[in-house]
């Protein structure tokens, strides 16, 4: 058997894995692993400038293309940098593997320079974590790990190295195992028959049905299952801010995004139904809004092969715990076995209530007279110039929701966005991680002029790298989202969410990163000047876009109300 | 209701942490927490005794069994079973009420384990219940001391919690 230092070992097993790029910053405790990346060109390493970019570049990374995003930082600050990135990972059931450095194993416990106690601080945001303490024992604990993050639900998984354990002095035989079996980790496959049967027959026996789908079904690759199942059934389709993607958006069975800033069809849709079919979604707050008035007449089918998310905030009438592939594509055998059959009468008359609701046309757009750019706009010309087909990071706030309201996305994994932790910074951190997955495909990054200080740094890392990311950047001169809620909350005190006078010349900025910079002030220029900027297919172009400060995201939930309850512009509410 | 969890976890580092951890980070509350290895050296068994409505326990053991080194648990209060906690109850024992001490702990059929001329150090195995109603019953006592372990427990009859 061959010899291998720890170090070696370490890169070796993730080329064994079939790891291609990882995503890091170099440090003391790492060090004896950087070089053993040195000696070798089978894994690319790419160097940021912060490691909290590093996990989200590698989260990009893994959404676009499903593989397993992969990091490696060094202790201490290196490692606690990562940790907004693994929470975020963590919220969205990313797969992740974040290899952190550690100290001696003699110097663990004694405060040493650079130690932090990772596997602890990292703990409630992990899905697993590991300390290596034996050279041995890299191969699995790898195999493990890739395992564990990529199986069942997925999500990060830290791997703790001692600087020692990678000591490229002492050599020890390397061998990768092909599967390993943990005894107390087991993945649900199927959903229970019995279960799947009587939800089919709910399902077909609906007057109001609606399928609800989330994140689930992109990382679970059930979008074209979904869609048969859709259509073949004829009844609508509303996806979740995570689960965009999954299900046409230019099909006309499609609702729209539900919840918080739903369409106002898609959120009274889930009100008035009578079967709704979750699947891969979590009935998380921003969807249900008060859990005791959620959809009040309705059967809950639930699938997810997670049985915790099952029953967690709403009661599921039928859970189901298996694969969203497996449970659909029981489901299709069954609908097509099962002697009930939709109720087509029941269903024209369900689709004429939603097309009466659709034709409130929540998202219209009202232009502004003076030439003013409206967000809403940006994303719209986004959308025409890229002919939906782009890949769209977002970060968060109002433009997150504008570009999940008006980028209407075809496919899955084109939709990048944290939802559920909702880290402001992520956005081009995880466009730089698609643009790596995809080297000619359109990589955006949607952003405002407050999440994308949050890692701004990383325009060094594009320039290294020759990333031609293309940063859409929705400048309202404020923390849109904020002061959105100052405005209809807190009777318009902008407590700390405005900072006009001391915005960066992005344009400027971005020259001085090697960079070009753009920027748009007038409605009139706007397609011309995004369509040149989008023509420079090799360079990255920060695209300053100077929209409407005072313009809200609507609809909006009402809190504390009913999915029906919204308010849907400044002047209307239901 | 009270329910009793008993796991069988992977004797690792950590471990322990994180079954604790979920608890905390999620809100749960601890009563009592027991945990030793098994006679299969590579398992730990932990007891958890909890407080919450059905929903709520449902959430924490599916939370349970998540935890990657939870090998398998059982909710004891589901079934019938056996429940035992073990106090050591150190008390002031002086005058008459030394010998009403000892028929007390008798009566719960304690043991007075240690002894001086003032202080009487009592063990007792039972419920919590049990335990309760002897710390009721010396009412009238100067109690120094409470070390209780929590509670352990196994099922009834033919079921066991075992790899």
């Amino acid at each position: 058997m061959e010899l291998l230092s720890g170090g070696d070992m370490l890169i070796r097993a993730l080329h064994d894995e079939g790891v291609e790029m990882i995503y890091g910053y170099p440090g003391g405790a790492v060090l004896h692993i950087y070089d053993a990346i040195f000696n070798q060109d089978k894994v690319e390493h790419i160097l940021v400038r912060h490691e909290q970019a590093a996990t989200h570049a590698a989260d990009g990374y893994a959404r676009a293309t499903g593989r397993p995003g992969v990091v490696l930082v060094t202790s201490g600050p290196g490692a606690t940098n990562a940790v907004t990135g693994i929470a975020t990972a963590f919220m969205d059931s990313i797969p992740m593997i974040v290899i952190s450095g550690q100290v001696d194993s003699s110097l663990i416990g004694s405060d040493g320079f650079q130690e932090t106690d990772m596997v602890g601080i990292s703990r409630p945001i992990v899905k697993h974590s590991f300390m290596v303490q034996n050279p041995e024992d890299i191969p699995t604990v790898v195999k493990k790990a890739f395992y564990i993050a990529t199986t069942g639900r997925p999500g990060p998984v830290v791997i703790d190295i001692p600087k020692d354990v990678t000591d490229p002095a002492k050599k020890y035989p390397y061998s990768y195992p092909e599967s390993v079996k943990l005894r107390s980790y087991s993945v649900p496959s199927k959903g229970h028959t019995g279960q799947i049967k009587k939800a089919v027959e709910i399902l077909l026996a609906a007057k109001r049905p609606i399928l609800y789908t989330g994140g689930g079904v992109v990382q679970g690759e059930g979008s074209a299952l979904l869609t048969q199942l859709a259509q073949k059934l004829g009844y609508p389709v509303t996806n979740t801010l995570m689960g965009l993607g999954a299900y046409p958006a230019t099909d006309k069975q499609f609702l729209g995004m539900l919840g918080m800033h739903g369409t106002y069809e898609a959120n009274m849709a889930m009100h008035f139904s009578d079967v709704v079919l979750g699947i891969g979604a979590r009935f998380d707050d921003r969807v249900t809004n008060s859990i005791a008035k959620f959809c009040p007449g309705a059967k809950i089918l639930h699938v997810d092969i997670d049985p915790a998310s099952i029953s967690k905030t709403v009661a599921a009438d039928v859970p189901i715990v298996g694969s969203v592939v497996s449970v659909l594509e029981e489901m299709l055998e069954l609908i097509k076995l099962s002697e009930t059959k939709v109720d087509s009468k029941a269903l024209e008359l369900w689709w004429k209530q939603i097309e009466g609701w659709r034709e409130k046309d929540s998202l219209k757009v009202i232009p502004a007279d003076n030439d003013v750019i409206k967000p809403q706009q940006v994303i719209q010309t986004l959308y025409d110039i890229t002919n939906g087909d782009a890949y769209v990071s977002s970060d968060v706030g109002q433009h997150q929701m504008f570009a999940a309201q008006y980028y209407h996305f075809d496919k899955p994994r084109r939709w990048i966005n944290s939802g559920g932790l909702g880290t402001m910074g992520f956005g081009f951190p995880a466009a730089m991680g698609v643009q790596l997955a995809f080297p000619d495909a359109v990589s955006v990054c949607v952003t405002g002029e407050g999440s994308f200080q949050m890692n701004i740094q990383e325009l060094a890392t594009c320039l290294q790298y020759q990333l031609p990311v293309k940063i859409v950047c929705l400048n309202n001169q404020a923390l849109g989202m904020v002061k959105q809620w100052q405005d209809m909350q807190y009777g318009g005190r902008y407590s700390h969410s405005t900072y006009s006078e001391s915005l960066p010349d992005f344009v400027k900025l971005a020259e001085a990163y090697g960079h070009v910079g753009v920027r748009i002030e007038k409605l009139s220029e706007l397609k011309q000047k995004m369509t040149e900027a989008f023509a420079m297919k090799d360079r990255l172009v920060f695209i300053d876009v100077l929209v409407d400060p005072m313009e809200h995201v609507y609809p909006m939930a009402i809190k504390g109300g009913a999915m029906k309850d919204m308010i849907l512009s400044k002047t209307e509410r239901t | 209701m009270r329910h009793i969890i008993s796991i069988l976890l992977e004797n690792e580092p950590g471990a322990l942490s994180r079954v604790v951890g979920l608890f905390s980070q999620r809100n749960y509350n601890i009563e009592s927490l027991t945990v030793a290895p098994t006679d299969d050296h590579t398992l730990s068994r932990l007891t958890i005794t909890t407080v919450g409505d059905d929903r709520k326990i449902e959430q924490i053991t599916k939370h349970l069994n998540k935890l990657v080194d939870v090998v398998k648990l059982v909710d004891l209060t589901e079934g019938a079973h056996i429940e035992r906690e073990l106090m050591l109850i150190k008390v002031k024992a002086t005058g008459s009420q030394r010998d009403e001490i000892k028929r007390t702990a008798d009566i719960f059929r304690g043991q007075i384990v240690d002894v001086t001329s003032t202080i009487y150090s009592i063990q007792l195995v039972g419920t919590s219940a049990k335990l309760d109603s002897f710390i009721a019953a010396i009412s009238g006592v100067t109690i120094l001391e409470v070390a209780r372990t929590g509670v352990s427990g196994v099922s009834r009859g033919e079921k066991v919690l075992s790899v």
